[in-house]
């Protein structure tokens, strides 16, 4: 089956400082790599998180796809259509059909429009004004379980809950085939969590729809993901089925993640896998394995080659020298 | 928890004077922090830690008033207290870390500057102080200490500025430690380390510490004592294993079936506590909880409850508790 | 698509009565606002009303009637040339305020413009306009002024040819830095990842939420202006005779100041006051749009 979504190589680079300052202080490189090298796939109603620390890239790549950040190498086929290199035109018109909803919930609807207004404008942007915009905005709110005079609110005017929702509505006006949910738990209370998590899985079941999950909740990645991937440092690390990465974890950081969630019990003993040290600066990339200043396994070829991808079984693969399933 | 308690808060209530009314965002509480000991408030949005918190260190907003009650800080009342006094415990026997640690540092200010600049009520010389700052940084794990003095916030990462914030906080060895949400912003392994820090730096200063946290696991591995605050009211307080191994409070309950962590088997369907919080300038005649909980009986609607004993030490707000004392 | 709508729809600032009401309240309650605002009123009340309050015709001369002391029959007195003192001051006042309005009006949706465009707009287009702007402002305003009369004459056009071109880049660097400051913000991102385009962004999601502080930086300009014009005119740059403006009432009292005081004072205060109306008016409304003073749970 044809994935819906396919990332091949994708590099995204941002320029630090300006070529002139680059050449006055002996830096041949005057650009980082956020994104550096990323493949994945995500299938029909497949359900994909990425996980990532502040500082991997996963918030850039999620750019990327969306089309707000172009590539420099690399190829995103979306439903068979290539993404990097589209005029921004054609780009324009292809953003309504991704879905996105972002960190802030209040924060990212406009906060002098009301709710119809947010509604209905995917509509206007894309030429489609001349449906029933009123039907639509009906048919939306419901869709999220939203009453109809929320129409009318200001966006400060609704808890971090409804405007989760309507951040849900809003991604969906158009029918989009894929939505990428960008930290859709933060700032919200654990208790409605579930709420936002649930909707999105029924819709997804009623929809068909795919979903990319960017987070670094490993707790929530658990139970709604079918495939995550771990991001560090602009690579991904490991990416698999979840039940087997959760299970069956090759990557040394993949452990030292999943074993750093504290549990909600007092009497809990944890096998902790500490890293060692900061994270190192996007300027200064290690040498190797970017990953080895910090872990506990590092031996000398870690630090002259970065790992080329293996695979573990079944759609699982990782990279590097010394993985722990073995 | 009797004896030596650094700090108690005896039925404190506080009202907002807003537009639509008084708004009552603290009820009753009651709080005791021993000598020594780590106390984990619990609670969501609306809750009223804010509230209590600001109380505590005198910087309510000018349309707070309080009711009644009393803050016994290390035998004296707080809430009578002129705000030349308050300035003098501020910082000295009091200290607090933010959510934010640009809350507390200024960007502009070499970290060294501000580090010794807070020692100023100190009868040391400038040498001393330099070298206080530098051994309290070590302790917080900031490698190489004396030549990053002259570094400013925005060199160091957001771990290392939440650790500066509370080796700062810490250096004037107060005796109470308040840490609002310290570790919400970061990610799963800088949150485990800086816990652990915070847990080595207390046993060695033997200071008390008021940790704020919605995260469920990190409170059930740092803090000894727990309490529970839903709509401006405690309802349930107890030892750290009371309250996550015996909860009585059906909120608490609640709460912690909600935890993703918590929830062994996957499920694509979370448990969530429908409805809202009730609003505060309006409250129901009964219980707080009331209309959200599930084992809700007519008296609950009628009569707001009082605390009943659970356990040793261990209290509930609910009239279905109680029945099993200790 | 129809652009132009929603457009103005947007600039309607949806539930502005509500926020219109609740302000004006929150204005009313501290004394300079309450002061300022009765100012204000008063001031546009009888500008407008100029015409119907009038007791006689400004420009009507009656030279056995020159120089005298306010009395029953001219409140303010009249001038060298026997003419109402009173009737002059308010249509001078009707001058002013159109001279005020239409300038900063125009100022100011230039300046509103230009500063979206280069707060929003490519890097390069940023840069010149900056270019431009700083330029104009390091030009001395009276010096400007001399230049603008020199080439049309003195008149009304010329005064308000002068504010227009010194207050654009004034506004236009104030909508461009809160322009700069919004342009990261989620809502943005959020609008640009639906697909929305430049113009839809700039009109619909940055304009409202910048012409609040811009209106009342605009209103406080008024006197501002009102008193350049009062300057010029008084310096024989502004109106012409006999057309009767503030500043030309202060320069026709100024020569006859030895036998009569009057004119010179009912040429300065409504000047007076209406800077001290706008001012008040415009300090309290800044300090309730203040979204830090807005502490209240």
């Amino acid at each position: 089956m044809k994935p819906l979504l396919e990332l091949s190589g994708v590099r995204v680079r941002f320029r630090s400082r300006s070529t002139l300052n680059a050449l006055l202080n002996g830096d041949r490189d005057p650009f980082v790599d956020a994104v550096n090298g990323v493949s994945l796939h995500i299938g029909k109603g497949e359900t994909y998180g990425l996980v990532g620390e502040s500082g991997s890239g996963k918030t850039t790549l999620a750019r990327s796809i969306i089309g707000l950040v172009q590539p420099q190498e690399g190829s995103i086929r979306y439903d068979g259509t290539e993404l990097v290199g589209m005029a921004p035109a054609e780009m324009q018109r292809f953003r309504g059909h991704v879905g996105t909803m972002f960190q802030d919930p209040v924060g990212s609807l406009s906060p002098r429009m009301t709710i119809r207004s947010l509604l209905a404008e995917p509509f206007k942007i894309h030429n489609m004004a001349n449906r029933d915009l009123g039907q639509e905005v009906n048919r939306l709110l419901d869709m999220v379980g939203l009453n109809q005079d929320f129409a009318n609110r200001y966006p400060h005017q609704l808890s971090g809950g409804q405007a989760r929702r309507v951040g849900v509505a809003r991604a969906l006006a158009l029918d989009p085939k894929l939505i990428v949910a960008d930290e859709p738990t933060a700032g919200l209370d654990v208790s409605v969590q579930g709420e936002i998590l649930n909707l999105l899985g029924r819709l997804q079941d009623k929809l068909g729809l795919s979903i990319l999950v960017i987070t670094h909740n490993l707790n929530v990645v658990r139970h709604i993901t079918d495939r995550m991937g771990i991001m560090y440092f602009g690579r991904i690390l490991e990416q698999g089925p979840t039940s087997t990465m959760f299970h069956q974890p090759s990557h040394p950081y993949t452990l030292a993640l999943l074993s750093a969630n504290p549990e909600p019990d007092p009497d809990a003993r944890i096998d902790r896998l500490e890293l060692q040290g900061e994270v190192p600066s996007l300027l200064n990339r290690p040498a190797g394995c970017e990953f080895h200043p910090r872990c506990p396994f590092t031996d000398d070829v870690c630090k002259t080659t970065f790992p080329e991808p293996n695979t573990a079984g079944d759609d699982h693969s990782y990279r590097c020298h010394h993985p722990r399933h073995l | 928890m009797g004896g030596d308690n650094v700090l108690e808060i005896s039925g404190l209530s506080v009202e907002f004077a807003t537009e639509r009314g008084k708004l009552r965002a603290l009820r009753n509480v009651d709080l005791s922090i021993p000598r020594g000991a780590i106390v984990g408030v619990v609670g969501e949005s609306g809750c009223g830690k804010s509230t209590m918190i600001n109380s505590i260190i005198g910087l309510l907003a000018h349309n707070a008033s309080v009711t009644t009650g009393s803050i016994v800080f290390e035998g004296s009342d707080l809430l009578q207290k002129s705000e030349r006094e308050l300035r003098d415990i501020r910082g000295k026997r009091i200290s607090m870390v933010f959510q934010d640690p640009m809350t507390t540092l200024n960007p502009v200010l070499s970290i060294g500057t501000q580090m010794i600049d807070i020692q100023y009520r100190d009868p040391i010389n400038a040498e001393q102080k330099k070298a206080r700052s530098i051994e309290m940084l070590q302790r917080v794990d900031i490698p190489d200490p004396e030549s990053r003095l002259g570094n400013y916030p925005h060199q160091f990462s957001g771990g290392m500025r939440q650790r500066i914030a509370i080796a700062m906080a810490l250096q004037a060895e107060p005796a109470l430690l308040i840490a609002d949400e310290p570790t919400t912003a970061l990610d799963a392994t800088l949150e485990v380390q800086i816990i652990h820090r915070l847990k080595d730096l207390q046993r060695s200063m033997g200071c008390s510490i008021l940790f704020i946290s919605h995260h469920l696991g990190v409170i059930a591995e740092l803090c000894d004592y727990v309490i529970v605050m839903y709509g401006g009211e405690v309802v349930e307080r107890g030892s750290v294993r009371d309250i996550f191994h015996r909860p009585s409070h059906p909120y608490t309950e609640k709460l912690l079936e909600c935890d993703p962590a918590r929830i062994t088997a996957t499920t694509r369907s979370l448990p969530t506590i429908p409805g809202e919080i009730p609003d505060l300038a309006n409250l129901p005649r009964g219980c707080i909880f009331a209309e959200r909980c599930d084992k809700s009986v007519a008296v609950c609607l009628e009569q707001a409850p009082v605390d009943r004993e659970t356990g040793d030490h261990h209290w509930a707000r609910c009239h279905l508790c109680g029945d099993h004392a200790g | 698509m129809n652009d132009d709508r929603e457009i103005s729809k947007a600039a309607q600032i949806p539930g502005t009565w509500q926020i219109f009401l609740g302000s004006l309240r929150r204005v009313v309650r501290e004394p300079l606002g309450a002061l300022g605002l009765v100012l204000v009123l008063f001031v546009l009340v009888s500008a407008i009303g100029a015409t119907w309050l009038s007791p006689y015709e400004p420009n009507k001369i009656d030279i056995r009637a020159k120089l005298q002391a306010p009395s029953a029959e001219h409140i303010l007195g009249t001038d060298q040339l026997g003419r109402d003192t009173f009737s002059r001051v308010l249509v001078g006042g009707q001058i002013a305020l159109k001279v005020s309005l239409i300038s900063i009006g125009l100022a100011l949706i230039i300046g509103l413009m230009l500063g979206l465009i280069a707060g929003f707009g490519p890097r390069w287009l940023d840069n010149s306009l900056m270019l431009l702007f700083d330029s104009v402002r390091s030009f001395p305003t009276v010096m400007f002024a001399l230049a603008v009369v020199t080439l049309f004459g003195p008149s009304l056009t010329t005064v308000m040819i002068v504010v227009i071109v010194t207050q654009i880049p004034i506004y236009g660097r104030m909508v461009r830095s809160q322009t700069l400051a919004l342009k990261d913000a989620e809502f943005i991102l959020a609008e640009r990842a639906i697909g929305a385009g430049f113009f839809r962004i700039i009109g619909m999601h940055i304009l409202p939420n910048v012409i609040g502080p811009l209106l009342i930086l605009a209103s406080m300009d008024i006197p501002f202006v009102i008193t350049i014009e009062a300057g010029l005119s008084f310096l024989g740059m502004g109106v012409r005779p006999p057309t009767p403006s503030w500043g030309s009432i202060l320069n026709d009292g100024y020569s006859y100041i030895y036998n009569t005081p009057w004119p010179v004072i009912a040429g300065g205060i409504p000047v007076i006051l209406t800077t001290l109306g706008f001012t008040f008016l415009g300090e309290s409304l800044r300090d309730v749009f203040d979204p830090k003073l807005r502490k209240e749970i």
